[in-house]
């Protein structure tokens, strides 16, 4: 562990480096290290079959790198990065707290995420991951009396195989794209939820990323199952050091819904978005996807991303249950030098499928930002509907806002509503607000949460206190 | 309503010059407002009714070349807007802002709290406010659904100019300036603004109604009444003369204007 990487405190308060011993492998990518990395976690054969098939694959892409996305960046050497990184007590996941490295669970506590048993967050049960190892998970007990598993990807290969070898690569095959293949065949770690028939989680379930190590890419899968009839809340928070090199961050998240099921899965992404001067931050190259498999099942996304040197994400929903409805709500905030190109799709395949998109961009600095989505109604989605809405606000002269909508439209009884709009905080509306006694600051402040609030609405409670917190620290210096 | 010969005016405003992009609009001012008067300023488009409304409240468009403004005996041209308001001057909008996204019930919530940590009193909390502010919305017969709307996003020209009064009764300003604040009423809107400013006439407040119409001032009896144009103000008298501007309109002033500007001050 090197702290000489770490660059001069600045207003991110996260970037923090704890002291902890980590099982490492060295770098590079190949047929032994994806070897390597399954006897490590002791995974059945079924599961490194997959992992080779993916490398397999890679090997075939590795030179095709998406090249369409609106952001810029130096070549990525694959070979540079280390795949593997663990801490060293983790072993093959967390059985108890006391096996936990003190130092981790001191470095969740800064984080705001206690996981001691008489510290723990109150009708949030958490999946502690720490470079890309689940390191605790809370709460298990109660999930357990209503047959709700919450547990680490790794602990669900050995005690629930079958689940996952139906559905994982369901939603998001390991072919999907560069990103996903590179993840399939190395991913480390991630939280593994499955919601029973009929059973509304009592619980919200959070994962909470935290990278630590210095050249250790994070890749991590998460894979979430809602039963028929159930119905789960599902968080995500990230955060990293402040470190002068760039870190590649490459996880994929699937989810399916059955028949009449709900998802909600909440992003608050805050990854070190590197310096004022653009050194260092976190590549987020990130692969979401949900299925609603079953009639009338519904899945919702709703994101806050404020880190991130790059942020690369499309968070979409395939609505293949006839009634289905697929949301995404987002809030994707650049400052400095910091790129976004994030977006969804939404791919509707039964018919009186429903989507809604909601983007709401925030360019400050010489940030640029770029919507990107997809509406695609298929012939048999008839009756079909998607609402989008795009907004962007911009806060410089410096800075960019894109929107790339794709649409397409298969059969004639779908309809399809798109708007649009830029603006930004007019000399007439901070006077407004001054003339009532309000600073312009203050006046900015309230204009853009005004502007988030669709999607902080979406938000449970103090998720949405906290990421308007985010955005206040995100665009602190950048207006007025 | 004229003060005492001690007193010290509310407003005093003396040769008060101010330039937008670079055109000069008021071109020496004067006017002067004891506590406890209503005065209308009236004249025609383009005299610099407005001008005067916003370089009081210290909108940073505008360009104080010359003259000065004293409020409570302090010379306000240098104080940032923010710090006005604070201090008890109040604009009502001509074209009140949309603020999407921002509840009303937020916006008002965070503007009185703004006042009163200026003036040493405690921040007041959801519950307090609610009931505060349900008490002033009945003063302009409000219905509760708007302050979980957006700053008057979607509202029609009648709501926005109602949020405005409803705005002054909350903060309740020592200086409220209107800024015709009856265009575009109906009948019925219009009482209730003017019930608004009767509701605040006390005796150490004062309002200045500026107007293109006297169609307000059957409802609300001015102290004074003062004519601008080309940027100053050109006669004052008691409340007869908007009566006398309705009947014989604008022109019948600039043909005779030989009138001293000076005659302003009242009880000076």
């Amino acid at each position: 562990m090197t702290t000489s990487d770490l660059l001069p405190s600045s207003d991110y308060k996260y970037g923090f480096v704890s002291q902890v011993e980590s099982d490492s492998i060295p770098k590079g990518l190949s047929e032994e290290v994806i070897r390597l990395i399954s006897a490590k976690k002791g995974e059945p054969e079924f599961m490194l079959e997959w992992r080779l098939r993916a490398f397999r694959h890679w090997l075939n892409v590795k030179d095709q790198e998406p090249t369409w996305q609106n952001v810029q960046f130096p070549p990525i050497d694959y070979q540079d990065i280390v795949y593997y990184s663990a801490p060293a007590k983790a072993g093959d996941g967390p059985k108890g707290l006391d096996e936990v490295d003190p130092a981790i669970l001191e470095a969740f506590d800064k984080l705001g995420i206690p996981l001691e048993e008489q510290k723990k967050l109150s009708g949030i049960a958490v999946d502690a991951v720490f470079d890309s190892v689940s390191v605790a998970t809370t709460y298990k007990e109660s999930l357990d009396k209503v047959g709700i598993i919450f547990c680490s990807f790794t602990e669900a290969v050995h005690n629930h195989p079958d689940l996952i070898k139906k559905y994982l690569g369901s939603v998001v095959p390991y072919s999907d794209n560069f990103f996903a293949t590179l993840n399939s065949a190395v991913f480390s770690d991630g939280s593994f939820a499955y919601i029973p028939k009929g059973v509304r989680c009592p619980v919200e379930l959070m994962t909470y990323f935290r990278i630590n190590s210095a050249d250790a890419g994070q890749f991590e899968r998460t894979l979430i199952v809602a039963d028929e009839g159930s119905y789960v809340s599902y968080l995500e928070g990230c955060t990293a050091p402040f470190r002068k090199t760039n870190q590649l961050h490459a996880a994929v998240v699937e989810l399916i819904a059955l028949e009449g099921a709900e998802i909600k899965y909440s992003t608050l992404q805050n990854w070190f978005p590197g310096t004022k001067d653009g050194e260092g931050g976190i590549y987020n190259f990130v692969t979401k996807r949900g299925k609603c498999a079953g009639r009338a099942s519904k899945i919702s996304w709703t994101q806050v991303e404020t880190g991130s040197a790059i942020t690369w994400k499309y968070p979409g929903v395939i609505l293949q249950g006839d009634d289905s409805v697929g949301e995404f709500y987002s809030v994707a905030v650049v400052n400095n030098h910091q790129q976004a190109d994030t977006g969804t799709k939404m791919i509707h395949l039964g018919k009186n499928t429903r989507s809604t998109i909601i983007s709401k961009g925030i360019s400050a600095g010489q940030g640029n930002n770029t919507y990107r989505g997809l509406v695609k109604i298929l012939p048999n989605a008839s009756n079909s509907k998607n609402y989008t809405q795009c907004d962007s606000l911009l806060l410089t002269d410096k800075c960019g806002a894109h929107t790339i909508p794709y649409i397409e439209v298969h059969n004639d009884s779908s309809s399809i509503e798109h708007e649009a709009s830029t603006s930004k905080v007019s000399d007439d509306q901070l006077f407004f607000c001054m003339q009532r006694g309000i600073p312009s600051e203050d006046a900015h402040r309230m204009i853009i949460n005004g502007f988030c609030r669709e999607v902080f609405k979406e938000l449970p409670w103090e998720f949405a206190v906290e990421a308007s917190k985010l955005l206040q620290v995100s665009l602190e210096n950048s207006v007025g | 309503m004229a003060s005492s010969r001690r007193a010290r005016p509310l407003l005093e405003v003396r040769g008060l010059r101010a330039t937008a992009a670079g055109q000069e609009i008021l071109t020496g001012l004067d006017l002067v407002v004891n506590a406890g008067e209503v005065h209308a300023i009236m004249g025609p488009n383009g005299s610099g009714k407005s001008t005067l409304a916003m370089v009081l409240a210290g909108n940073p468009a505008f360009t104080v070349t010359g003259g000065s403004v004293h409020y409570l005996g302090e010379d306000i041209l240098a104080l940032a807007p923010e710090l006005r308001a604070r201090k008890g001057i109040f604009l009502a909008f001509q074209t009140p802002m949309e603020l999407p996204g921002v509840r009303n019930s937020e916006f008002l919530r965070a503007s009185l709290n703004s006042i009163r940590v200026h003036r040493g009193l405690e921040e007041m909390s959801f519950r307090e406010f609610g009931k505060l502010l349900k008490e002033k919305m009945k003063i302009v017969k409000m219905q509760p659904g708007f302050n979980s709307r957006s700053v008057n996003e979607g509202f029609s020209g009648g709501e926005k100019k109602k949020n405005e009064i409803l705005q002054m009764a909350l903060l309740e300003p020592r200086l409220a300036i209107l800024d015709e604040t009856d265009s575009g009423l109906d009948i019925d809107a219009l009482k209730l603004v003017a019930n608004g400013v009767n509701n605040l006439r006390n005796p150490k407040s004062a309002t200045v109604i500026v107007t293109h119409y006297q169609r307000i001032l059957d409802y609300i009896t001015p102290d004074r009444v003062h004519v601008i144009m080309d940027g100053r103000i050109v006669r004052s008298s008691d409340s007869a003369l908007a009566k006398e501007l309705e009947a014989k309109g604008y022109e019948w002033i600039r043909d005779g204007s030989s009138d001293t500007p000076k005659a302003v001050a009242a009880g000076a």
